[in-house]
């Protein structure tokens, strides 16, 4: 599969040139266009960047009309939910992965599969709007009370299940986030169980191991750079999830104590609430400057997600 | 044998909660969808097809047709100017970058940009167009949803061809075909079904899509079709009526939202159809 670029100047060779060049700018155009985001969020966010330093980072006030920028809250925020949004969806992505590997009769996999799947087809404004009018009501009333109860009672992580049923908020949102991203981090699981070779599997089972410990001891340890790919690829997507999130979290610039129940904000919906509305420059450099950290944060954790995939696809090509 | 019980307890109670968590992402499917449906038909109506956004204490019933036409548009034209540029970037991926730098950089950035967050994209297009031109319009829209469609065709693309057999290839070579040929004639055609399953889904993906609407199409009252304009679309308006505190809004963007799950979820089943179908044969 070479570039047959070698024009000796027939029309035949002319036209394959041509359509050769023609795809291969197609494809720089790919590198093109990140090199274009990142290259254009700069710019535009350079009257931030210059006004505030790397203090942006670390300062707590959002504070339009005096012109005051800082996104510790949005980063705090987008944080939070992500990783409430990972303690829920990891355990049950692994569980439905299992479930679909290994305990699901055959003629049962593909359909639960594709069913998993439109989880992510759900277009997010449509967890959020359902979030927002239907889920949070339910939610306030009866689980919230019910996690004050019993895990708000705990010594150390109490703390963060205590203040006013509101619906909204860091875990609200965070669970709807995990709803989103469980489809995502299962197929990837999924994927990669599938891949261990039956031998080993085989051999486990032989010397009287139990499903549960060919699982545990024998497929994760095999696949476990995949399964950690799966998740950062759903660390990824929620880290960058707007619609939903902007619904459910509350849209708050203050700070008020680490409980999740109370509302937040997070750079995507604080871009989504407040970029057109912003007049000034150095406003909208700033909500500009917050899309660049939200960018980079993803772009980073994509990155990894992506090295991780690569290497264990490479050490099965290896093996086979 | 107490060992052995405590294996199998153990084992018991882990395909337990594996069935359970089975069961926990099917349960928030079916709740989602239950909720959509019945809420969504009771706003069903003609007035939603043939009537436009209702202005805020209107007294007359509103609808989406201004949304709607908006939202077809927009998508058609992002699906025309994205998939011819993501169709010959996953040729070149296939076909001549396998091994190239060229091809591993442009993979990997792909398969990035492919999860990048959308309402960056939205950013992007504010930042290079909007500004420029002076005024939110339907056509920065139309780029901003494109820019969504390539990568996702681009990868789909990509899969389709490394699935066609290079002995096809080989053959239309000893036919003595140019390389164009080949890969016009013969591998895309032997994967069309794959590609278009890709369309597909890129269509599915940018429908839904709101954030990169929010400051590039933005929305827009009234019936336009002008593309230097702002441009109402399903999501932004039910983002609008659904945020709002009146209830016929909120009528009118469960409807939104009814329909848009409808088409989405139909396209997505739809291209899955279609794909295992040409598969099978």
């Amino acid at each position: 599969m070479t570039p047959s670029a070698t024009s000796t100047g027939s029309p035949r060779h002319w036209g394959d040139w041509l359509f050769f060049n023609i795809a291969r700018a197609a494809a720089a155009l790919t590198l093109l266009l990140m090199a274009g985001i990142i290259a254009s969020l700069i710019h535009d966010g350079l009257p931030a960047i210059k006004r505030f330093g790397f203090a942006f980072l670390w300062t707590g006030e959002w504070n339009p009309p005096m012109e005051q920028f800082g996104a510790l809250i949005p980063i705090y925020g987008t944080l939070a939910t992500s990783l409430v949004a990972l303690c829920i969806a990891v355990p049950v992505s692994f569980g439905i992965a299992l479930f679909l590997t290994e305990l699901a009769p055959p003629w049962l996999r593909r359909p639960l599969g594709i069913a998993i799947e439109l989880l992510a087809a759900i277009p997010s404004i449509v967890y959020g709007m359902w979030g927002l009018l239907y889920f949070s009501p339910i939610f306030a009333k009866y689980a919230q009370p019910a996690l004050a109860g019993t895990l708000g009672k705990l010594p150390v992580i109490g703390s963060l299940f205590q203040g006013p049923p509101l619906g909204i908020g860091i875990l609200a949102a965070g669970l709807i986030l995990a709803i989103m991203i469980i489809p995502f981090i299962a197929s990837v699981m999924r994927d990669v169980f599938d891949v261990t070779p039956a031998m080993l599997k085989e051999s486990a089972y032989g010397v009287g191991a139990t499903t549960w410990e060919v699982v545990w001891n024998v497929v994760l340890p095999y696949t476990k750079v995949g399964v950690v790919g799966g998740i950062m690829l759903g660390l990824g997507r929620a880290l960058g999830e707007t619609m939903a999130v902007t619904f459910l979290i509350g849209n708050m610039n203050f700070f008020n104590g680490f409980s999740l129940f109370l509302p937040g904000n997070s750079i995507a919906s604080a871009l989504a609430n407040e970029f057109a509305e912003a007049e000034s420059e150095l406003y909208t450099s700033s909500l500009i400057e917050l899309g660049l950290i939200l960018f980079v944060i993803t772009f980073i954790v994509l990155s990894f997600s992506k090295l991780l995939l690569l290497r264990l696809s490479r050490q099965e090509g290896s093996r086979t | 044998m107490e060992l052995r019980q405590k294996r199998k307890l153990i084992n018991n109670l882990a395909l337990s909660l594996s069935l359970a968590a089975m069961a926990f992402g099917l349960f928030w499917l079916a709740w989602i969808l239950f909720t959509t449906i019945e809420l969504g038909i009771a706003g069903v109506s003609l007035d939603l097809f043939t009537r436009m956004t209702p202005p805020p204490g209107a007294s007359e019933p509103g609808g989406l047709l201004n949304a709607i036409a908006g939202s077809v548009i927009m998508v058609a034209l992002a699906t025309a100017v994205g998939t011819p540029v993501g169709i010959l970037a996953g040729v070149y991926l296939a076909e001549y970058g396998r091994h190239t730098w060229l091809g591993h950089a442009t993979r990997f950035i792909n398969d990035i940009l492919l999860s990048a967050p959308s309402i960056v994209i939205g950013l992007f297009i504010y930042a290079i167009y909007v500004a420029k031109m002076g005024n939110f319009s339907g056509m920065a829209g139309v780029f901003a949803l494109a820019l969504i469609v390539v990568p996702v065709v681009i990868s789909t693309t990509e899969n389709m061809l490394k699935l066609v057999p290079d002995t096809l290839r080989e053959a239309a070579f000893a036919l003595g075909a140019p390389k164009r040929v080949v890969i016009l004639q013969v591998a895309l055609k032997a994967s069309v079904a794959g590609v278009i399953t890709g369309i597909l889904l890129a269509v599915a993906r940018i429908a839904g899509e709101t954030a990169p609407l929010l400051f590039t199409a933005l929305s827009n009252q009234f019936w336009s079709l002008d593309l230097n304009k702002p441009m109402a679309s399903l999501p932004v308006t039910i983002f609008k009526f659904a945020m709002s505190p009146f209830k016929e809004w909120q009528q009118i963007a469960w409807a939104g939202v009814f329909l848009i799950t409808l088409g989405v979820l139909g396209l997505n089943i739809l291209a899955r159809v279609l794909f295992r179908q040409r598969h099978k044969n």
